[in-house]
């Protein structure tokens, strides 16, 4: 399935040697009563048309907030974006006109949101929630806009779609409005695709459909696709590059197999260390000891040097840069060859 | 460790439905529809399923923070449903629980030291009054705590903090059995583990059995000594740890195993997965026969007319029940795959 793909006016022509979407050296800070906290610090990352970036970090890493930057949906105040640069197609989404800005943000760059299951309206039915996009970006009637509506449930794999387009959404099972909700996010045919924890509020066999459905459509569309999650298992099935984020930073990046064959930052390390493992059975996990650091104290240098099991003095004084250790691999820590090398 | 200290027998909890304007019994839920089973002194039982099963449900009948519709459960020879209001305080101190939600199972107008004492508010003679700080504070460093901060709030503490606050609430009065639900499913991977071992290590200093309830299959393994994998108010297959996640023979456990994705990219699109279709039906209807037939990838037509009985089946052998016309089969394709 391929529909007519427009370029957004005033985005100018589109030049093939661009990425699909580029972030760079990005940086969001939320300014609240108790002071500034910097939620981003500097992240950068690209992704290509048909590849999967996924995206893993712990709660409060800084995920959703770099999401909602891209997507522009961060509330301004108390968030300020001071410094940074989201590329898509070579154009910057951040100084570019408002007018063309709304022709990509939505259209061409939309998103699955972490909490899809409250985010449809209660009080309108499923299918006319979907035709809305349609009426809306396509200028579409009433009637054609209910018959696509149709057609994308029928896509998501909702059964009896005819007959539940004027269902509301309690009517639904959360894995069927999650499908509802991947029907809106591609509705108009994006390149970009963000989908934040898709799956983290369902059970495992409904993930898995869910998971399986999201990887059809991306292949058939060839979209690129950000997945943001922080389940080692799910990057593990369907990503292709991957990037860790702790404390607003990436802190490692690679493509998916190097990294979980030999991680080149203790903090990864760490965290695929402490997935029970079924031959660990009985022997106590190993677990990264102390807290991720609150966003406004955080430590100086490396950020993860109090929670790290090899942090010297450097470590301490000097924060490390994001430097490329082996082809296309990037660690943030002084030691990553010697990590790398365990 | 072979002693049995908790046993449910036949358990069942229907909730009414009530129709909206007359307020009539429309139809039940069945949350937990006949659930039986033994927890031996010291072991850990697992409880998996998925969401809406009755795993909840299950836990707080076995600490009677619900009267059942039918059925028992057991402290050693005593129905806890039989007691008297003084027998089954005095029952409480046995079987305690350390809930889900570690933001909200604690109050925050209290510090930590309060919360941690509640239990001998109720059950005064559990520790002298004088010595009550004392055995907080002895609590709170076998869980991991920093005992100065007795008096901080709940606030003040991270997620994975605030479950061992519950945890050393649960353990203040010695039980034999620690009801868990879901005392990890809220924490980030890396603090998870931390819980864990703080969980594993209290097991061996008290000889604490627990009931362990999650849905994150790898770390019930983990933990577990046997699983008993509910579906729909039933349990579907119980067995020791080996038998359920190597050795399984119900479609159901085989359909969930499958579904978890592995941590290991080498092993992408060689696993084989079996895809359940179809949403999991409501605990109001359940499918008549078989529960799980509507989304099995075994069933025959008998499984939508006759109910499989979860038995020891002498070829499966041990304690490992099953509750499917077709175990036989099930072990086979097991072996193969
Ligand atoms: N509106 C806001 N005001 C102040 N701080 C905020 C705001 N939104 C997010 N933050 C902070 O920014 C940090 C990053 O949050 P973010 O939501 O990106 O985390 P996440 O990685 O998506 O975590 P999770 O896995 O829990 O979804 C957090 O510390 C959060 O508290
Ligand atoms: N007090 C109640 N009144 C009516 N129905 C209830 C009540 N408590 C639970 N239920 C229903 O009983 C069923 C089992 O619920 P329960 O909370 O035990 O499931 P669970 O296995 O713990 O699910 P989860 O994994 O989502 O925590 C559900 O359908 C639920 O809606
Ligand atoms: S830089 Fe030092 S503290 Fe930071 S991760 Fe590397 S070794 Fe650990
Ligand atoms: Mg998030
Ligand atoms: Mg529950």
């Amino acid at each position: 399935m391929t529909s007519p793909h427009t370029t957004p006016a005033g985005a100018g022509s589109v030049a093939v040697d661009h990425p699909l979407l580029e972030v760079e050296d990005l940086f969001v800070e939320f300014h609240t009563r108790d002071g500034v906290a910097s939620a981003i610090n500097g992240v950068s990352f690209t992704l290509e048309e048909r590849e999967t970036l996924a995206i893993l970090g712990e709660s409060g890493s800084g995920k959703s907030v770099t999401a909602q930057a891209i997507m522009g949906i961060l509330d301004m105040p108390p968030a300020k974006i001071p410094r940074g640069q989201i590329r898509y197609r070579g154009n910057d989404l951040l100084t570019m006109a408002d007018k063309s800005r709304r022709a990509i943000r939505g259209p061409e760059i939309s998103m699955i949101f972490q909490d899809a299951l409250s985010s449809l309206n209660p009080v309108f039915p499923v299918g006319w929630q979907i035709a809305e996009m349609f009426r809306k970006h396509r200028g579409m009637n009433r009637r054609d806009s209910l018959d696509e509506a149709v057609r994308l449930m029928e896509r998501v794999q909702i059964p009896a779609a005819k007959e539940r387009v004027r269902s509301y959404p309690h009517q639904f099972s959360g894995g069927m409005r999650q499908r509802i909700m991947i029907a809106m996010a591609i509705a108009l045919n994006p390149r970009v695709l963000i989908a934040d924890e898709p799956t983290t509020a369902l059970d495992v066999t409904v993930q898995a459909q869910i998971m399986a459905l999201l990887q059809e459509i991306q292949d058939e569309e060839g979209m690129g696709l950000i997945l943001i999650t922080h389940d080692l298992g799910v990057v593990a099935d369907v990503a292709d590059r991957i990037a860790v984020m702790y404390a607003g930073r990436i802190v490692e990046s690679s493509d998916v197999l190097p990294l979980y064959a030999k991680p080149a930052h203790p903090y990864t390390k760490g965290l695929i260390e402490s997935i029970p493992q079924l031959e660990d059975k009985g022997k106590e996990l190993f677990a990264i000891k102390g807290l991720p650091p609150s966003l406004l104290r955080m430590p100086p240098a490396c950020k993860f040097h109090p929670r790290c099991t090899r942090a010297v003095e450097v470590c301490r004084t000097d924060d490390p840069e994001l430097r490329e250790v082996e082809p296309g691999r990037f660690s943030r820590c002084h030691f990553a060859e010697e990590v790398l090398g365990e | 460790m072979s002693e049995v200290v908790l046993r449910a027998e036949g358990l069942k909890k229907h909730y009414p439905i009530k129709d909206g304007v007359v307020r009539r019994t429309v139809g039940h839920v069945k949350a937990v529809d006949g659930v039986s089973f033994d927890l031996k002194a010291g072991e850990t039982l697992g409880v998996v399923g998925e969401s809406g099963c009755g795993k909840s449900t299950l836990g707080r009948l076995l600490m009677r923070l619900e009267d059942p519709t039918e059925g028992s459960v057991y402290f050693g020879d005593r129905d806890i449903y039989q007691a008297g209001r003084s027998e089954m305080r005095r029952l409480r101190r046995e079987i305690q629980i350390v809930f889900q939600d570690p933001y909200t199972s604690l109050n925050p107008r209290k510090t930590v030291g309060a919360i941690i004492g509640e239990p001998f508010d109720i059950h005064k003679d559990a520790v002298p009054k004088m010595g009550r700080k004392k055995r907080v504070q002895e609590l709170m460093e076998m869980v991991g705590l920093s005992p100065e901060h007795i008096n901080r709030y709940p606030h003040q503490f991270s997620g994975g903090q605030r479950q061992r606050i519950g945890i050393a609430r649960g353990i203040a009065l010695n039980p034999k059995v620690l009801i868990c639900d879901e005392p990890v499913s809220a924490l980030d991977v890396s603090v998870q583990a931390q819980v864990i071992n703080v969980m594993e290590r209290l097991q061996d200093e008290l000889g604490l059995a627990y009931v362990f309830i999650a849905h994150d299959l790898a770390v019930v393994r983990h933990i577990s000594d046997r699983v008993a994998v509910m579906y729909l108010g039933k349990i579907a297959e119980i067995g020791t740890d080996e038998e359920i996640y190597d050795r399984s023979t119900h479609p159901y456990t085989r359909a969930l195993l499958s579904a978890v994705p592995v941590p290991d990219p080498t092993l992408r699109g060689e696993r084989q997965q079996i895809t359940l279709t179809g949403d999991v039906p409501s605990p109001a209807n359940p499918p008549a026969g078989c529960r799980f037939h509507t989304r099995c990838w075994r069933a025959e037509a008998i499984c939508g007319v006759e109910e499989p009985e979860l038995i020891e089946r002498a070829d499966i052998g041990g304690m490992h029940h099953s509750a499917c016309h077709f175990v036989e089969d099930v072990m086979i394709s097991n072996s193969r795959s």
